[in-house]
């Protein structure tokens, strides 16, 4: 692990800490880190503040650099992190502002199911999914897309599946976007993209990528958690994927485009992975393009991986998925970069919104929400590691001041080969089941290991710094029964 | 001469590779990746493909490199063990990578690598050689 930072941090007050504009020269804005004092000596023990700081370097970012409570050090961005620049005062778009895998996101399926009745259900359901779903390295599905059908999904995103008879309506009305964000461009895209997501919708991937049954054990607002559809001891199902292949590959090659902009366009970054170009630029909009199709390539994605496991479902349990109520509550993506409307100084302002780990949160009576949620916020789905609890929010008011955004998980606390290490002589999978009932497969060789929950922050300590910030409101807790993992 | 090892990093992987020349240290560097990536004893030395690359400095050479090689086992499906760099100069290098097509079903993986950053990234110098630092997203 690294040194702890010894940067300029001043508290502004129990949930917020800034990192003043003159800690380096070259920063537009200051940062500000959302914690507490439990989180606070973890986030200072790597690299991660110095990036807040780096980020401040882009050209265009208005107000601030941003860190949700779940920042770790990442490459380029921190992972929690969000800046927002703005397109009429020489703004930038950054790829390693959206990460490699585009639009890794998450969704929440509900269901009329109550823990009890599937007890007796729940190895097999587990053992069907860990067979049923593909995962893993480079893994490949069931679901064929052929070459003229791939630049349909690339621009239509679920909507694609919806034709395909993989969902319905309702689905797309329970997506961010719909689950198509317009300008995608397909001819952006690289043959190596194509070639690498080649065949890979409809499959999990590897990593912190997961599936997971689960049941609701807390429930903190009754009212807005019921217009949810959500009850005490519920079943429901989370899926968290992205773009596989093809969004790793988008990044890539624009990344290593961006890389020439910082020369071209007179730019001054500390890191190259902050290689970036001006939203006005051709280099920007041709990223553009390509990074809405891989989004588009993610919500494909996940909703094929949701039809999937319906399927399993309806085959174990012998009734309809509808009959069995497996509705989607919603799907968030929190690897992105949006071009939104925002209120600056009391003037609306277009802004590209980079969000590297942090999820959209709209509050109540945004245009953009579908009807069924205006009146009470958006669903916002913060999954946790796979020991401990996820968290189901709604978004306030109170998150203007992030640009509408919140947390996205639990941030990592141990490096893959220190988890391992923690590990070591210890079987995670037993333990798990042992101890907390929990069932886990995956596929990988020291998946469990890397994945395991001593590895993460506690999940309840970070929904309780955006809850208590209020960039977001507590709704629902919900506890894994099993779990899937690449 | 140790060839390379692990850096720690929080959420991905970073890698530090020694060579006594540039080509050592590329060839080096490529074996760490894949190692990373679960290479052992089962794959052999079957399938070969050409690799070439050019940049415009060592580090971004570098980068280049280990992304064509990710791109072509991702592509080929052949899980590299050896690398023969037959040139390498200012800045570029042709070279063959060997190893063996694998079934992505069934091989046991290490940690899947998405992709080569540009984060904390160097090629340096050394007294004994030459010596390079670079984080993966996994």
């Amino acid at each position: 692990m690294a040194e702890i930072w010894q940067g300029k941090l001043e508290k502004i007050d129990d949930y917020k800490w800034r990192i003043p504009v003159t800690y380096k020269p070259g920063m537009k804005v200051p940062g500000i880190i959302y914690a507490d004092e439990e989180l606070l000596p973890g986030i200072l023990s790597d690299k991660a503040p110095e990036q807040v700081a780096n980020v401040a370097f882009l050209p265009g970012i208005v107000k601030y650099s941003l860190a949700m409570p779940d920042i770790h050090w990442g490459y380029g961005f921190c992972i929690g992190g969000v800046a927002a620049t703005d397109i009429e005062r020489g703004g930038v778009i950054s790829p390693g502002g959206v990460g490699y895998d585009v639009n890794c996101g998450v969704r929440l399926v509900r269901s009329d199911l109550r823990h009890e009745e599937i007890k007796g259900k729940l190895e097999e359901l587990v053992n069907a999914l860990y067979h049923g779903i593909p995962a893993g390295v480079g893994s490949k599905g069931d679901i064929r897309v052929s070459v003229e059908e791939e630049e349909r999904l690339l621009l239509q995103g679920s909507e694609w599946c919806i034709k395909k008879g993989y969902g319905t309506k309702e689905d797309l009305e329970c997506t961010e976007d719909g689950g198509r964000i317009e300008g995608a461009d397909p001819t952006k895209v690289s043959d190596r993209a194509y070639e690498r997501g080649k065949g890979q919708s409809g499959t999990l991937g590897s990593g912190n990528h997961f599936l997971e049954i689960q049941t609701v054990d807390q429930i903190y607002d009754k009212e807005v958690a019921e217009k949810m559809g959500i009850f005490l001891g519920q079943i429901t199902i989370m899926i968290h994927s992205g773009s596989r292949g093809l969004g790793y590959q988008v990044c890539d090659d624009y990344v290593k485009s961006m890389v020439h902009c910082l020369s071209k366009y007179n730019i001054n970054v500390p890191d190259r992975q902050l290689a970036c170009a001006p939203l006005d630029s051709e280099e920007a909009k041709a990223y553009l393009g390509a990074m809405r199709c891989a989004a588009n390539y993610a919500w494909a994605n996940r909703q094929n991986l949701m039809h999937l496991t319906r399927l399993i479902f309806e085959r174990v349990l012998g009734k309809g998925w509808q009959k069995l109520g497996l509705f989607l509550v919603y799907d968030v993506a929190h690897n992105i970069a949006k071009i939104e409307k925002h209120k600056i100084d009391g003037k609306e302002k277009s802004l590209c919104v980079h969000r590297k780990g942090a999820t959209r949160a709209f509050p109540s009576g945004h245009p953009d929400l579908p009807k069924r949620y205006r009146d009470i916020g958006q669903p916002v789905i913060i999954p946790g590691d796979m020991g401990r609890n996820s968290f189901l929010l709604v978004g306030t008011e109170g998150a203007s001041e992030s640009f509408y955004s919140t947390c996205h998980g639990a941030g990592r606390v141990l490096s893959r080969s220190a988890a391992i290490r923690a590990c070591r002589g210890r079987r995670i999978d037993k333990e798990l089941l042992e101890k907390k009932g929990i069932i886990v497969r995956a596929s990988g060789r020291g998946t469990i290991e890397e994945e395991a929950p001593e590895a993460y922050k506690d999940i309840s300590e970070v929904v309780n710094v955006v809850h208590e910030a209020g960039l977001s409101r507590r709704v629902a807790r919900m506890r894994p029964l099993g779990v899937i993992k690449g | 001469m140790k060839r390379f090892e692990i850096i720690e990093h929080t959420a991905d992987i970073g890698l530090r590779a020694y060579g006594k020349d540039l080509k050592g240290l590329f060839n080096n560097v490529a074996i760490g990746m894949f190692k990373i990536m679960g290479l052992n004893s089962s794959i052999k030395e079957k399938d070969r493909i050409k690799i070439k690359v050019d940049s415009d400095t060592y580090e971004n050479l570098l980068v280049n490199w280990l992304s064509e090689l990710l791109f072509q086992f991702n592509k080929t499906k052949i899980f590299f063990r050896r690398f023969l760099i037959k040139k390498f100069g200012d800045f570029y290098i042709l070279a063959e990578a060997i190893g063996q097509k694998i079934d992505f079903q069934t091989f046991k993986f290490g940690d899947e690598i998405k992709a080569v950053t540009y984060h904390d990234l160097k090629v340096e110098k050394t007294k004994s050689g030459w010596r390079c630092n670079l984080i993966f997203d996994v």
